[in-house]
């Protein structure tokens, strides 16, 4: 009766040579859901979602995103997932509208479908002043939500968001968010890593890494009960120093 | 002695990067400048430090002008620009003797100052500065600024991209160094860490909102703040905002904060207008504001 | 299909849309076309040469004619015996073309006469073609003067390759390909090192401290200079050892020499550092802005008086050339510092110019 898992994830685990980066972890993530994916940096966060994105093999364990295996159908994960990355988002020597014409193109979108969705979102975040400038000279709010848009342009069961909120003002960042809850309520999944613990807090469920495993794993506020603290940095805080 | 800056502008070609900034750092305080990336805070820092020069307005650092006396400025400060940068492939030991040389002193003569902070990292003083943990980064950068005992130090984000037990402890290091009174000002995006300063500046867009210490400064808050809880946060959301007496409407974690614009403001009122809606489980309790939300209101 | 044009599409506003690269793929093939159009040449043009006329009649008087009008030789003296070895020394003359006594008689009554061409052999391609160019100006002559003889007059040549008998190419190329190196090496390993510091963010330490910019440079030069000499001993003892490069005058010269030259190649490098942003601009303007100049306009491989003037006089300013006529004055002239004295003067002006703008061109703030 409940939502199915869009993410499964068992015992996977990966390590470069002895070094082992993630530690045989667990967990799913159902339909529609928030899942906030937590740790330092060195934790291991980002080596596990490389693996979740395919383009990283796992040395062992299993996993499947959207229904597809990450061992053997990465393409197709590929097709059914949208990626964010704070590093990288758009071509800052492109426009606006190029930008959205090549990763519809590269989603393998048909040009009418582009054109429309191109007005939409166009329309949606209000650019309609500076769909023809260069996206290098955009504010670094606007880029972020352009391009957690476009990675939702060819309407992927999952969107996966790698540190999206860096740096900007609490107000941006919260419009962010705003869009964030939007996507989820029609039904996309976001799998989100941040080490901002106050975000953590907007999550339906969190996972904290430590050292390659997972060592909590709950909603924000069944773990602040748990660690009986007021809020998730402290959480973390406890969960670190052991 | 301290910091003053009086109406400093700088532009960038056509960036407008800072905005007729004053205030002033007394001697031995822990000023904080809080504010998002873009806000300014690296150019005023590099204006302070003498590595800009401002298109309009005066400043002075430990009582020298950052014009004319640079060179003293250079000689008294310690900086710690953001992403703290150390010699990579020098080790801990390497980095700390470089910068006591050039400012021509020894490790050893100012060795008290940073003994603390030191003893954390000197298990791994054979180790390359690339090597480092960001939180060993950090301390090994601090003392690197400190080890010539300067007046004034500037620390520009120091503990952007670090783990939250480092930013503790960063701040713990600080509130010590206070004791030994020197003037510090630092810059920092985190709201949270804005409590732990003397006073603060809270900067957005080139401009300064606010000045004040963090308990007087959430007095600038004009409204009262609700927390606001129901089953479905986005639902909850929409309509609060399309609620007709709305004042703010901010997500903050499990909680919205809300405020109405009238004074009187009944919460069964609200309660009454969230169920018809259709939303369940609806919580409304009064609380205080925080920085953050001043500063959202400010930046307004 | 679509994807991969989409991906083309994107590649070509990229390339377009960022200076530098246009500037690669059109402004460097033009520059270079020319420059390589204009400098590489074989051909002799207004080489320095002298006459040595034993004879001083008709026949003599002719021919040198004919050698001042052509456009292959510039005749700069009339010398005596004595002079020769001075002028080549200086590296005034490149040849010296020697008439015997009682040329025209000779040719009348034995029909037999000899031309001596004594020529600079540290360039041998020019020595083998001035030799050559000579030959054929002679031929002329005895055409036009055998026009109506029975026995036709014959005139042979001589020639007379000094500092490299053998004429071997080594002897041109070690002087250049040492200039080269030292060049490369030293300019390039200080270009990136101020840009480095720069791109790292570690500048901004090094301005909020008390050094000074001096410090700053001339620390950032120092250690080359011992590693740099320690390259150039090893190219010398190699070239002496293995390609067997005689060093006919004095070895402290060459030393003193090559330090000059090191120091000069390093602080130009310190200046284009202060100069780039970047180390990718600073390595690209030390491989295309010297490197190529400093092989072409050297003068190891292309002799410089065959060049057009507006290259002759650019190859002034290139420290490289200087350094090379120093070079196989040392190594194969055996000359010492009274010969020398004008190259060097210059290449120590020029280091501490290169020295002086560095420091004025170093940023004492970050704008």
């Amino acid at each position: 009766m409940g939502k199915q898992n869009v993410i499964e994830v068992e015992n996977l685990t990966k390590s470069f040579g002895d070094f082992t980066a993630v530690d045989s972890i667990s967990f799913e993530v159902k339909q529609g859901e928030i899942f906030g994916f937590l740790g330092a940096n060195g934790a291991g966060k980002t080596t596990a979602m490389k693996m979740l994105i395919g383009i990283s093999k796992p040395t062992s364990g299993n996993a499947s995103v959207a229904g597809f295996d990450v061992y053997h159908h990465t393409e197709d994960i590929k097709k059914n997932i949208g990626y964010m990355s704070q590093k990288f988002a758009l071509y800052d020597d492109l426009t606006v509208k190029e930008n959205i014409t090549f990763f519809g193109g590269i989603y393998g979108l048909s040009r009418p479908i582009i054109k429309e969705k191109t007005i939409e979102l166009i329309e949606e975040l209000n650019l309609g002043d500076v769909a023809n400038q260069l996206v290098g000279s955009l504010p670094l709010g606007w880029k972020q939500k352009i391009s957690f848009s476009v990675a939702l342009l060819h309407n992927p069961k999952v969107i996966f968001l790698d540190e999206p909120t860096g740096g900007v003002d609490p107000i941006t960042r919260r419009q962010f968010w705003e869009m964030i809850y939007k996507t989820a309520n029609e039904g996309t999944t976001v799998f989100v890593t941040t080490h901002y613990m106050d975000e953590s807090e907007y999550c339906d469920r969190v996972s904290i890494m430590v050292d390659g495993k997972i060592e909590a794993l709950d909603t924000p506020k069944n773990l602040k009960s748990q660690f009986n603290v007021s809020n998730m940095n402290d959480v973390f805080l406890k969960l670190a120093r052991g | 002695m301290g910091i003053q800056v009086q109406h400093i502008s700088k532009s960038f070609k056509n960036v407008q990067a800072l905005s007729d900034i004053s205030f002033d750092v007394k001697n031995g305080e822990l000023f904080g400048l809080i504010g998002p990336d873009g806000a300014g805070k690296t150019t005023l820092f590099r204006i302070l430090t003498t590595l800009l020069i401002a298109n309009e307005g005066s400043a002075t650092v430990a009582a020298f002008d950052v014009i004319n006396n640079y060179k003293d400025i250079r000689k008294n400060v310690g900086y710690m620009p953001s992403k703290f940068s150390l010699y990579q492939d020098l080790t801990v030991e390497e980095n700390l003797s470089f910068f006591a040389t050039i400012f021509g002193t020894t490790v050893e003569e100012n060795y008290e100052l940073i003994k603390d902070i030191y003893i954390q990292i000197e298990p791994f003083k054979g180790r390359r500065a690339k090597d480092l943990s960001g939180g060993m980064k950090q301390k090994l950068a601090l003392c690197c600024a400190l080890i010539h005992k300067p007046k004034v130090l500037f620390l520009d984000e120091p503990t952007t991209g670090v783990d939250p037990v480092s930013r503790k402890e960063f701040w713990e290091m600080l509130k010590r160094l206070q004791q030994k009174g020197i003037t510090m000002l630092v810059s920092t995006p985190y709201m949270d860490e804005a409590a732990l300063c003397d006073r603060i500046a809270l900067i957005q867009d080139g401009k300064i909102l606010q000045i004040d210490t963090p308990q007087e400064i959430v007095k600038h808050y004009p409204k009262t703040i609700f927390n606001v809880q129901a089953d479905n946060m986005y639902q909850l959301i929409i309509y609060l905002k399309e609620f007709e007496y709305q004042y703010s409407v901010y997500p903050f974690g499990e909680f919205v904060h809300y405020s109405d614009h009238r004074n009187g403001f009944e919460i069964n009122e609200l309660k009454a207008y969230l169920e018809t809606k259709g939303l369940k489980n609806v919580i409304i309790q009064k609380t205080a504001a925080t920085i953050e939300d001043t500063f959202m209101e400010l930046a307004k | 299909m679509k994807r991969f044009l989409g991906f083309i599409k994107k590649e070509f506003y990229h390339i377009f849309r960022d200076k530098r690269s246009l500037f690669i793929l059109f402004g460097m093939p033009v520059v270079q076309i020319l420059l390589f159009g204009f400098a590489i040449t074989n051909e002799i043009n207004n080489v320095d040469i002298a006459i040595l006329d034993h004879s001083k009649d008709v026949a003599t008087k002719e021919i040198i004619n004919k050698i001042s009008a052509s456009k292959y030789f510039s005749v700069q003296l009339v010398v005596n015996e004595a002079a020769i070895e001075k002028a080549f020394q200086k590296g005034k003359i490149k040849a010296v073309i020697n008439f015997e006594k009682n040329f025209n008689e000779k040719l009348v009554r034995e029909n037999k006469a000899i031309v001596q061409v004594i020529t600079d052999a540290t360039e041998p391609n020019t020595a083998n073609t001035i030799v050559g160019y000579t030959n054929a100006i002679l031929q002329n002559y005895l055409h036009e003067i055998n026009k109506d003889k029975i026995a036709p007059y014959l005139i042979s040549t001589e020639s007379h390759m000094i500092y490299n008998q053998e004429l071997k190419s080594v002897f041109m190329f070690v002087p250049g390909v040492m200039t080269i190196i030292l060049m490369l090496v030293s300019a390039i390993m200080t270009s990136i090192s101020i840009t480095r510091e720069k791109e790292l963010g570690t500048m901004e330490i090094l301005l909020v401290s008390p050094l000074k910019p001096f410090q700053v440079i001339v620390g950032k030069v120092v250690p080359y200079i011992l590693l740099s000499m320690i390259n150039a001993t090893v190219i010398i003892l190699l070239s002496i050892f293995i390609f067997g490069v005689p060093v006919r005058g004095s070895l402290f010269l060459l030393g003193f020499e090559s330090m000059l030259f090191i120091l000069s190649a390093l602080a130009l490098g310190i200046l284009i550092s202060t100069i780039s942003d970047s180390q990718q601009t600073a390595m690209m303007i030390s491989m295309m802005g010297l490197m190529l100049p400093t092989i072409l306009l050297s003068g190891f491989i292309f002799p410089i008086t065959s060049m057009p003037l507006p290259l002759q006089v650019i190859s002034n300013i290139i420290p490289a050339k200087w350094f090379v006529i120093i070079l196989k004055g040392i190594m194969l002239k055996g000359v010492g510092i009274g010969f020398l004295w004008k190259e060097t003067i210059i290449l120590c002006g020029m280091t501490l110019f290169f020295v002086g703008l560095s420091i004025k061109k170093y940023k004492i703030r970050l704008e």
